[in-house]
């Protein structure tokens, strides 16, 4: 017997309604009326600054890029001088940011992982010096520690003049630390050849472990060997060669040293400032890391006969860097964009370059800013890239 | 108190495994476990069973030195037990453990988790190591699922698993804390059909189950704990149709007659 079934309210209802109500083109609709209103916004922001620029007699251009910028900086990675362009000024600049960036990253992660697994100790004593530094550095704001660090060095460190020798060879300045610069002689290229030698050998060394350890079961003391592969080598046909380099040891000349190496307060105060206040937050990413891989996990590892190291390093920091690795790519994005307060103690970033001294010498705001934002940007997804490709090298493998 | 059957007495050729001797634990101020004596034959099998918080756990948690003994020795295939971090070692190469959670490494595969130990501590060839591997898989009869990962498995083909990846250790004893108390109904059989298998075969066994059925079949000897005492000890029969102790009584009760 065929049922009677109740005619469904759909049909009775007009096409607009039906439309909105269906799930898939409900969607589209959505997703059409978000791109109009962006694009909107879009054009209304343009038109605004054209109609704006035009008021007060600007045009749109980066030919100043390549004026002469007529200002120093201090610490330049490629050749500058105040006859350089702008251009170059913000070459300068970038390098100065990327390479704050890379060592307050790797100091950071050091520092961090570290203090992550210090704060795990069962010591007492260890446990809570780590808790009070790491409670003491991410309370108090960034900006102070660059302040902090800064006013430290130029104001603890002597003068020039009084400066703290060691060994004759570099010397700790209110200026900077002065250190030897290394002149290198023909010979010296056999050196780095043998080094890259012994980077090969390494490679080729692990594999062939692995191999033999596959296939015997005996494990090669491979980071002694390697050891001396990269860092023997080198050194004893150094000494062989007759030490091929020359040291330009930095003179007081005047009033401050000339010649060697120069590492600069602003460098190092903004580098100890990001990284260790950057490595607070690192070192409690590490420990949820270490204390979200379930504690059984240690313990089949225990009863299977592997010992505490072995544990940690085959079994417990695998599962944690899946926890660890997504926070972690955070941190390094903010360690980078909290780099840009260099400009307060004057290091020359990209900020204080082509966002700060070109664009007050040309009144290229809007060029500059673009600039600015875009190679922050392009910085911060290249650093994302890189970590999601790690994190899903890393992924577990679910149903 | 301890109304001690002493199993070992009466066939004195036969091969003491685990000795333990007036040991007493304590989790801070709670005594856990209180004056346990017991000795383990080669080739054995006991059941413990008890109410829950009975201390049943920890007794064989104590035995690989997951948990540590306050009093008392224990003693395992002639090497006590003590803060000596390499004796542990020794133990715990020699005892297996299968968890009540499994506790399979989820970052490796089923093959990787059955070789990791016998290579990094047996020092074996990966070869050798991975065909002794397959051998046990397919004795737990999973061979196919050696290159998945546990994530991918049900519940009783991972136990099955965790039992494999003891048993590439070679070890002399095995210590079941609970096997199937996480599983559904349907996946206990195929678990319990390996413990059995591996029982007929003359593996020495302590398990921690309420498989009375299992116990019954399987057990040369029954202990029954609580509050952190062995309580009565018998032959599987009589334990179950002469309970001596009232608290015995009165926990087979509950459990037997639902």
């Amino acid at each position: 017997m065929a049922q009677t079934v109740a005619l469904s309210p759909t049909s009775q209802r007009n096409i607009i309604s039906r439309l909105w109500n269906d799930k898939e083109s409900r969607s589209v609709i959505i997703q059409i009326i978000t791109i109009s209103l962006v694009f909107a916004f879009m054009a209304y922001i343009i038109h605004n600054a054209v109609v704006n620029l035009q008021a007060i007699g600007k045009g749109f251009s980066y030919n100043f890029l390549w004026q002469p910028s007529s200002y120093d900086i201090n610490q330049h990675l490629i050749d500058y001088n105040s006859r350089s362009s702008h251009f170059r000024a913000m070459m300068v600049g970038i390098l100065n940011t990327i390479l704050i960036a890379i060592c307050g990253i790797v100091l950071a992660s050091v520092v961090g992982f570290v203090l992550g697994v210090l704060r795990l100790s069962k010591n007492w004593i260890v446990n809570r010096l780590a808790y009070c530094y790491i409670e003491y550095v991410r309370n108090v704001p960034v900006l102070l520690h660059i302040l902090l660090v800064h006013g430290l060095i130029v104001h603890a460190f002597p003068v020039p003049r009084q400066a703290i020798s060691i060994g004759d060879v570099t010397f700790m300045t209110n200026r900077g630390i002065f250190s030897p610069k290394p002149l290198y002689e023909p010979l010296f290229l056999v050196v780095i050849a043998l080094f890259l030698l012994g980077l090969g050998f390494m490679w080729w060394f692990k594999r062939y472990a692995k191999k033999v350890q596959d296939e015997t079961g005996q494990r090669y003391p491979v980071f002694w060997i390697g050891l001396a592969a990269i860092v023997g080598l080198p050194l004893v046909s150094f000494f062989l060669l007759g030490s091929p380099i020359t040291w330009d040891v930095p003179e007081l000349k005047g009033f401050n040293f000339a010649g060697g190496m120069v590492v600069r307060p602003e460098f190092i105060a903004l580098l100890l400032a990001l990284s260790l206040y950057t490595s607070a937050f690192i070192g409690e990413i590490v420990r949820a890391g270490i204390l979200g891989v379930y504690y059984g996990q240690t313990e089949a590892s225990y009863a299977l006969g592997i010992n505490r190291g072995r544990t940690l390093s085959l079994v417990v920091i695998p599962q944690a860097l899946r926890i660890i690795v997504p926070p972690l790519t955070s941190q390094y994005l903010n360690l980078m964009k909290n780099s840009s307060l260099a400009v307060a103690i004057g290091y020359m970033d990209i900020v204080a370059t082509i966002g700060g001294i070109s664009l007050n010498q040309t009144g290229r705001e809007m060029e500059c800013m673009i600039i600015v934002l875009t190679l922050y940007l392009v910085m911060s997804l290249i650093i994302s890239m890189i970590m999601n490709w790690y994190n899903r090298r890393i992924k577990l493998v679910e149903r | 108190m301890n109304e001690t059957v002493d199993m070992s007495n009466g066939d004195t050729e036969k091969e003491i495994v685990i000795v333990i001797r007036k040991m007493h634990k304590w989790y801070g101020q709670f005594h856990v476990l209180k004056d346990i004596n017991l000795n383990v034959e080669r080739g054995e099998k006991i059941v413990i069973c008890g109410p829950s918080g009975s201390g049943k756990s920890t007794l064989i948690r104590c035995i690989n030195r997951l948990e540590e003994h306050q009093e008392g020795e224990i003693i395992v295939d002639g090497t006590e037990l003590t803060n000596d971090l390499k004796n542990v070692e020794l133990v715990r190469r020699e005892v297996g453990m299968v968890f009540q959670h499994f506790n399979l490494f989820p970052h490796l595969t089923v093959l990787d988790n059955c070789t990791l130990a016998p290579i990094w501590v047996r020092k074996l060839p990966r070869e050798e190591a991975e065909s002794t591997a397959m051998e046990y898989l397919e004795r737990v009869k999973i061979p196919d699922q050696a290159n998945k990962y546990p994530g991918q498995l049900s519940g009783g083909q991972q136990q099955r698993v965790a039992i494999a990846r003891s048993l590439c250790m070679k070890p002399r004893v095995m210590l079941f804390d609970e096997p199937t108390s996480a599983l559904d109904p349907e996946m206990i059989k195929e678990v319990l059909d390996v413990m059995v298998e591996l029982a007929t075969e003359g593996m020495t066994m302590l398990c921690v189950t309420h498989e009375m059925g299992f116990a019954k079949t399987v057990a040369d000897r029954v202990i029954f704990m609580d509050e952190g005492e062995i309580i009565e000890q018998n032959k599987p029969q009589e334990f179950f149709d002469n309970p001596t102790h009232e608290r015995t009584q009165l926990f087979l009760s509950q459990i037997l007659n639902h």
